[in-house]
């Protein structure tokens, strides 16, 4: 039993890593559309990670071996995070080595080594970049936590595996606590993977860059890593806000014939969450840096306000 | 023999070193390296002896020493010896770099600071196993006296005596409170003996009397608003061993006041208490982690943060005593726990912190951010020792920060079961706040590590630093290896601090602890939540290594080094880096209402523009000016009295005669 646990946890873990370009391709498809271009294929960032693996590393001459660490630490911390979250199963045998809060504090040390590996070649870029990624994170974070908190309340635990077993086998009707935490969390959403209203992942050289001035000296397989990990990321907000906001599907332990329509029901979810973000972005325009703050404390104020509803008129 | 007797054995063997290190006038070199090399196997003794005697009976003693009368009592319990091992495993650190850092010059005469230190480190030891309220103040007062001579090392500069004097009043104001404190514990039996004061049964009102004075008197020494002034002016001011012992060890001392006051010697506690003490500490907590992120000088900057830090102690004490206050002795015990998990680490990383700047500051004398740079690539050991710091205090998983920050929010997130409407109101804005104060202590670490030890070097001499010697980087190795220790291994460390909550609170975590294995950190129940920081390293390294193979193997490890990508500008120096008050920069924006700013721009026509900026503490303004503007008065109006001239004083010793006269015919 307990290697068929693992075996399942690995390929869950595999699907993670080998699926997150997909979605990022996809939603650059969604984009493409909305906006009345032709898309690139869906297959497109694969071959980018391709292109960037095979070719010779360009390092700065004063980068230090942490600037070398950070892509494979990176990288590491957003598998051991596509690992815990509940994708199409709750038991995980990994899921115990972290709750909700260890996966907050694994995002940060991702972060955490990126804003660092940012600040050791010493460009103007880098050490802008650090910064301003360290303060939405300063932002964000707490309003992740506490976007966590409502149904860690609600189902009296932060083990997300309970969490979501909890939430998925409630009577289907409105929660007000966590309508307030779901607008939260895609805020945090947004604002945590560089998306529109906050960054642009697809900007370069421009003042208000975050993301990829942080990883501006980065190149070839370290660079690929970067982008896979950050893939990754997205991927695994993704599938957190399915299975706090949409958990109805994922498959019960001991139920191995549900699991082929658990992967369907991750599969459309994903397909319409990401079509979702297409939408988002392309009706929005990027806001300035300083206005950030403000977006992320309204996110914070709605976080905490669902939790203070929990508390009032809930529990 | 007992356990009591090797900590006083050390406590008599530091003094004995101080006083013949004062006597012995040899070259600096061997001095330092002797004596405080001689003095870190008394921390090492104290650290495995605090160990053993956790979980043990509390023994006590009775010393031939002291007043006709009042003899001096001794006791450790597990309480005291929790903190006698925390001061030993701290002070085997910094006692080895001191042997290292004081070699090379740095502070005054060698002699004296010989002795202080070791008047300091045992009079430390001294307030940890007081048991009467005697011995208490003399320890509490020489432990003051000590530290202050070795905040003055440097007295020949005007500022660092400013700022010892700040320190000596504070310390002294707290320790009135402190004995008043007492005075109302002894309830009119002139018993100052703690056996005795904790049988005598006090009113309510009475008891929040000496609470809020204990709580006013060691808040004093541990930095909680608003008495946490002299903490960012005399922390930079004292050597960086000084330093480290001061925020790592004796901030704790007033810790431990506290919880032998509110715990053990007073019989009740009231929820209220609970939460003052949780709305003053995550006030404290935030305020010290907003200010610490705008600071440029790098002690000041960690000094700030040992504010935040006795600020989120604070937080899980008044939780603790929340939860007692409502019977939730299982909570409270988690409470509990977490406070003292926080303790230690603090003392472990705070040190190593300290340290790792008195090695910066000696490499290239510099103690300011905007001088320093790129350290990494010129001190390789100090940078690693620090990152792991840095990482620790930052609260990132698998470090032992994590685990204290975690078990405080599991401790939060359970409070919906007390019995009070307001309280669970309260508390979600507590945990949010608490999540806020987490979250910018990250943005500070970073901002202190990047700034230091990474980059350009933003000064040319700077290229001639060289890393730390031998001695230091022993030092600096054991306590990070520690902060590893307790991030990894926390449930072992849980088990064995568990009799301090079993002895003060009545309630231990005994069973939570053993329903998992080891290597699992639960709150009362795994299926309420666990976190294995084993399994986290385990898959973290394997990924790590599975990644570089595959990508070696598939398809290649080549590198080049060129220059940094400069955009296509050229001409990329170490200017063009975010400076401390850069990096600062968007937090003083949005906490402005916080700060106190003075600011002055260059106009667009300055022929040498000058930017200026300067953030100072309202609190200082709005509270310590007007208190002292009011002593400058009421001295003025006394001074009226003072003409200086003979026959003015004659006619004041005539007048009081004569009004004798008349008053007692």
């Amino acid at each position: 039993m307990i290697w068929f646990d693992l075996v399942s946890q690995l390929l869950q873990s595999l699907l993670a890593i080998l699926l997150a370009p997909l979605l990022l391709g996809w939603i650059n498809q969604c984009r493409a559309w909305l906006q009345n271009r032709s898309a690139p294929s869906l297959l497109q960032p694969y071959r980018m990670l391709r292109k960037l693996l095979e070719k010779d590393a360009v390092i700065a001459h004063n980068a230090s071996w942490l600037f070398r660490l950070t892509p494979y630490v990176v990288f590491a911390s957003m598998v051991l995070a596509a690992s815990i979250v509940p994708i199409v199963a709750t038991d995980l045998p990994f899921s115990p080595a972290a709750d909700v809060i260890a996966l907050v504090g694994l995002f940060a040390v991702a972060r955490v080594f990126m804003a660092l590996a940012a600040m050791d070649i010493g460009t103007a870029f880098g050490s802008l970049g650090s910064r301003r990624e360290m303060l939405i994170a300063a932002l964000a974070e707490p309003a992740l936590l506490i976007v966590f908190f409502t149904p860690a309340l609600i189902a009296q635990s932060t083990a997300l595996t309970t969490i979501v077993e909890q939430l998925a086998h409630r009577q289907l009707h409105l929660y007000p606590s966590m309508a307030f935490a779901a607008v939260a969390f895609v805020m945090v959403l947004l604002a945590e993977n560089a998306r529109i209203p906050v960054d642009n992942p697809s900007t370069h050289l421009e003042l208000t860059m975050v993301h990829e001035a942080l990883i501006l000296e980065y190149s070839a397989r370290h660079l690929a890593l970067m982008d896979w990990a950050h893939a990754l990321k997205l991927m695994v907000y993704l599938t957190l806000g399915i299975a706090l906001f949409l958990p109805w599907g994922v498959a019960q332990p001991g139920h191995w014939l549900a699991l082929p329509l658990a992967v369907v029901a991750v599969f459309i979810k994903l397909a319409l969450l990401g079509a979702g973000l297409a939408v988002l972005e392309a009706v929005s325009a990027k806001m300035r840096i300083f206005r950030v703050p403000e977006f992320l404390g309204i996110a914070f104020l709605l976080a905490v306000l669902g939790m203070l509803i929990h508390f009032l008129v809930e529990a | 023999m007992s356990l009591l007797h090797p900590v006083l054995g050390v406590v008599l063997y530091w003094l004995a070193l101080g006083v013949v290190g004062l006597a012995v006038p040899i070259a600096r070199g061997p001095h330092a390296r002797l004596f405080f090399g001689l003095g870190a196997f008394g921390g090492f003794v104290l650290a495995f002896t605090g160990l053993a005697a956790l979980g043990s009976w509390p023994l006590s003693m009775v010393l031939p020493l002291g007043l006709p009368d009042l003899p001096f009592h001794v006791r450790i319990d597990s309480l005291s010896a929790f903190f006698v091992m925390l001061l030993g495993f701290a002070s085997t650190g910094v006692s080895v770099f001191a042997a290292g850092y004081f070699e090379k010059g740095g502070g005054g005469d060698i002699q004296l600071i010989c002795l202080q230190y070791h008047v300091f480190l045992a009079s430390m030891v001294m307030v940890l196993v007081a048991d009467d309220a005697y011995l208490f103040m003399v320890a509490w007062e020489a432990m003051a006296l000590a530290s202050y001579f070795l905040v003055i090392t440097d007295h020949r500069i005007e500022e660092i005596r400013r700022a010892g004097f700040l320190y000596l009043l504070v310390a002294h104001i707290g320790a009135i409170a402190i004995l008043l404190s007492f005075g109302v514990l002894q309830l009119g039996q002139w018993s100052y003996n703690f056996s005795a004061i904790r049988d005598n049964l006090l009113s309510p009102g009475w008891a929040a009397v000496a609470f809020l004075l204990a709580l006013f008197g060691f808040g004093a020494k541990a930095g909680f608003l608003p008495v946490h002034i002299w903490l960012p002016e005399a922390h930079p001011a004292a050597p960086s061993p000084v330093s480290a012992l001061m925020s790592g060890v004796m901030l704790k001392t007033a810790i431990y006041g506290l919880l032998r006051v509110s715990f053990d010697l007073l019989h009740v506690q009231v929820w209220w208490w609970g939460v003052l003490a949780l709305a003053l500490g995550l006030f404290t907590a935030f305020y010290g982690v907003a200010f610490a992120a705008v600071q440029t000088d790098m002690k000041r900057l960690l000094a700030y943060s040992s504010i935040e830090n006795m600020g989120i102690v604070l937080a899980g004490f008044g939780l603790t005593l929340i939860f007692h206050a409502y019977r939730m002795n299982l909570l409270a015990a988690l409470a509990l726990a977490a406070t003292l998990y926080h303790c230690l680490n603090h003392a472990l990383f705070k040190s190593l912190l300290f340290l790792a700047t008195g090695s910066v500051m000696h490499a290239t004398s510099h103690r300011s951010l905007g001088k320093l740079g790129g350290l990494i690539r010129r001190m390789p050991w100090v940078a690693a020792t620090a990152l792991v710091g840095t990482l620790a205090i930052a609260g990132l998983p698998p470090l032992n920060g994590f685990v204290s920050e975690w078990m405080l929010f599991q401790a939060f997130l359970l409070s919906t079961g007390l019995p009070n409407s307001y309280l669970n109101m309260f508390v979600p804005v507590g945990t949010a706040a608490f999540a806020l104060i987490v979250a910018l202590a990250g943005y500070v670490m970073v901002k202190f590590y990047g700034i230091v030890f990474l980059g350009l070097p933003r000064e040319s001499s700077l290229e001639g630093a060289h890393d730390a010697g031998v001695l230091e980087r022993i030092a600096l190795v054991w306590l990070a290896a520690w902060c590893v220790v307790l991030g990894l291994a926390p449930v072992l460390v849980l088990r064995a601090i568990d009799s301090i909550p079993q002895m003060l609170i009545g309630s231990s975590l005994r069973e939570s602890l053993n329903k998992t294995s080891w290597a699992f950190l639960t709150a009362m129940a795994p299926e309420h939540a666990s976190y294995s920081p084993i399994v986290f390293v385990l898959v973290t390294v394997a990924v790590v290594a599975l990644t570089f193979i595959l990508v070696r193997r598939h398809f290649h490890g080549r590198a080049r080094r060129v220059a940094p990508w400069d955009c296509g500008f050229p001409g990329l120096n170490a200017r063009m880096q975010d400076s401390a008050e850069g990096y600062g920069q968007p937090i003083k924006q949005i906490f402005e209402p916080f700060f106190r700013l003075e600011r002055h721009h260059p106009s667009p026509f300055d022929p040498k523009p000058h930017y200026r900026s300067k953030i100072e503490d309202k609190l200082w303004y709005a509270l310590y000016l007007p208190i002292e503007r009011l002593a400058a008065r009421l001295s003025q109006w006394v001074g009226i009295l003072q003409q200086g001239r003979i026959a003015m004083y004659l006619v004041y010793s005539f007048a009081t005669l004569l009004l004798l006269l008349v008053l007692i015919r």
